[in-house]
């Protein structure tokens, strides 16, 4: 393994990464091959249950029994490397990479690294204090508050499943720029006097950002990939199922076309009154991605429901409760409309480009 | 008599280790005080930015994360100053006791 000096020199851990290394390898064999086999099972199943697939009954039932491995392996593998990429950017590291970073370079840094760094929402204001401490701008600051929930694996693996890498890595590039925007808007609107006083006074109060680095193994990375696996599925699998079988009765029942009127391309008010109903929602990527995908099965225009999904997931009435704590309602104000703004503007172009 | 102190704004997971902490130090039969600490600027006191975090006689031992009955143990066991997060310690990762 190329990793190999990485470790620690004593035999027993070489076997241990030597177990990993085959398991990990007979993982992805099998991986591949259920992959490729996933139609033919569907087809077989339904074969075999007796149903008829141009009928909706049949039609629906064969979405369903497709739909779902496809979703949870696709989910599986990329919440696992996710797990392992964690060991290699906690908040700490990404602080004291963002420390004093000016506008520009620091928001497309914060945005990117807001992709990759372990971050939960209930955390967001130690985080958020954390990095003003250590002498992040306050722009640069949202960036990554704006990128790390609305950009997460989850997400992006669900709409790879589901609609294909391409719109995916639209999602993942148009969220950047959401966040990117955002940040540098409120950076340059010199927002400092509303966060709340004692916020202010620890601004820039320990610019040391140090952050210990262990000796961290591969077994090591393996087994908290491993872990977040277990953690997010645990908290996932039961939207996805649900989500993939209101879809499939969608799928099989509701007339084709049923949304188009209301969120279809030909209205221009879709997309802010999508956004406008998205923002004080709250919810998961797994919760709310299925609906998704039943919508656009149906008619409704691509950037319309990405919009809707972003906004959902980016903010929430809960974040901006939260929020509160260390920022003063106008700031709170400007940052829900600014990333509201920078959503329509970004699902108007989803809407142009497909 | 330790006193141990759970950091976190009240979320599931800070739920999950209370109650892991509170298990913990009754199986063990382990001296301790536990208050939960929900204040935002007691916790950014400690300078955490994942909660929920542990705290082992003024110190942190573990944070963003939940960790396992056996970790627990051994951070409520340490000596003082001498406590470990854990985090990096998996495996034989960690050698002579070395601490975050």
């Amino acid at each position: 393994m190329e990793d190999g000096r990485r470790f620690r020199g004593d035999g027993g851990l070489n076997r241990q990464s030597l177990l990993w290394g085959a398991g990990l390898a007979a993982a992805l064999l099998l991986w591949v091959v259920s992959w490729l086999h996933l139609e033919t099972a569907a087809d077989l199943a339904i074969q075999v249950i007796g149903l008829d697939r141009s009928r909706p009954l049949g039609s629906a039932l064969r979405f369903f029994i497709y739909e779902v491995p496809k979703v949870l392996m696709l989910l599986l593998a990329v919440v696992f490397a996710m797990g392992v990429v964690h060991t290699f950017v906690s908040p700490e590291r990404t602080r004291s990479l963002l420390s004093g970073r000016r506008t520009g370079v620091g928001n497309v840094m914060a945005a990117a690294l807001g992709i990759v760094t372990p971050f939960c929402s209930c955390s967001a204001v130690p985080l958020f204090i954390g990095f003003l401490q250590a002498g992040v701008p306050l722009g640069v600051t949202f960036s990554f508050l704006v990128s790390a929930p609305m950009i997460n694996e989850v997400a992006l693996a669900l709409l790879f499943g589901m609609f294909g890498w391409r719109v995916a890595l639209l999602y993942m590039s148009m969220g950047l720029m959401v966040a990117v925007a955002a940040g540098v808007v409120i950076g340059k609107l010199n927002m400092e006097p509303y966060l709340e006083e004692w916020v202010r006074k620890l601004q820039n109060s320990s610019p040391g950002g140090e952050y210990e680095t262990g000796a961290v193994t591969w077994p090591y990375r393996f087994g908290e990939g491993v872990k977040h696996v277990r953690e997010i599925f645990g908290r996932v699998w039961l939207f996805i199922v649900l989500g993939v079988a209101l879809g499939a009765g969608i799928h099989g029942y509701v007339p084709e076309n049923f949304m188009a009127a209301l969120m279809g391309e030909k209205s221009w008010w879709s997309v802010p009154a999508a956004v406008l109903v998205g923002v004080p929602m709250y919810s998961n990527a797994a919760g709310i991605l299925p609906v998704i995908e039943a919508l656009l099965g149906k008619g409704a225009a691509l950037g319309t429901a990405m919009a809707f999904m972003m906004s959902v997931i980016a903010l929430s009435a809960p974040e901006m409760i939260i929020l509160r704590k260390v920022l003063k309602p106008r700031l709170i104000a400007v940052f829900a409309g600014v990333v509201a703004v920078g959503i329509i503007m970004v699902g108007y172009l989803f809407n142009m480009l497909f | 008599m330790k006193q141990v102190k759970i950091l976190g704004s009240g979320c599931a997971k800070c739920n999950q280790l209370a109650e892991a902490v509170r298990a913990v130090i009754a199986a063990e039969g382990i001296e301790a005080s536990v208050e939960k600490v929900e204040d935002m600027q007691e916790i950014v006191a400690y300078g955490v930015m994942s909660t929920p975090a542990l705290v082992v006689d003024g110190e942190v031992c573990c944070k963003g994360r939940v960790p396992s009955a056996d970790e627990i143990r051994e951070m409520l066991s340490a000596a003082p100053h001498r406590c470990c997060c854990g985090d990096h310690a998996k495996g034989s990762g960690r050698q002579n006791g070395t601490c975050c």
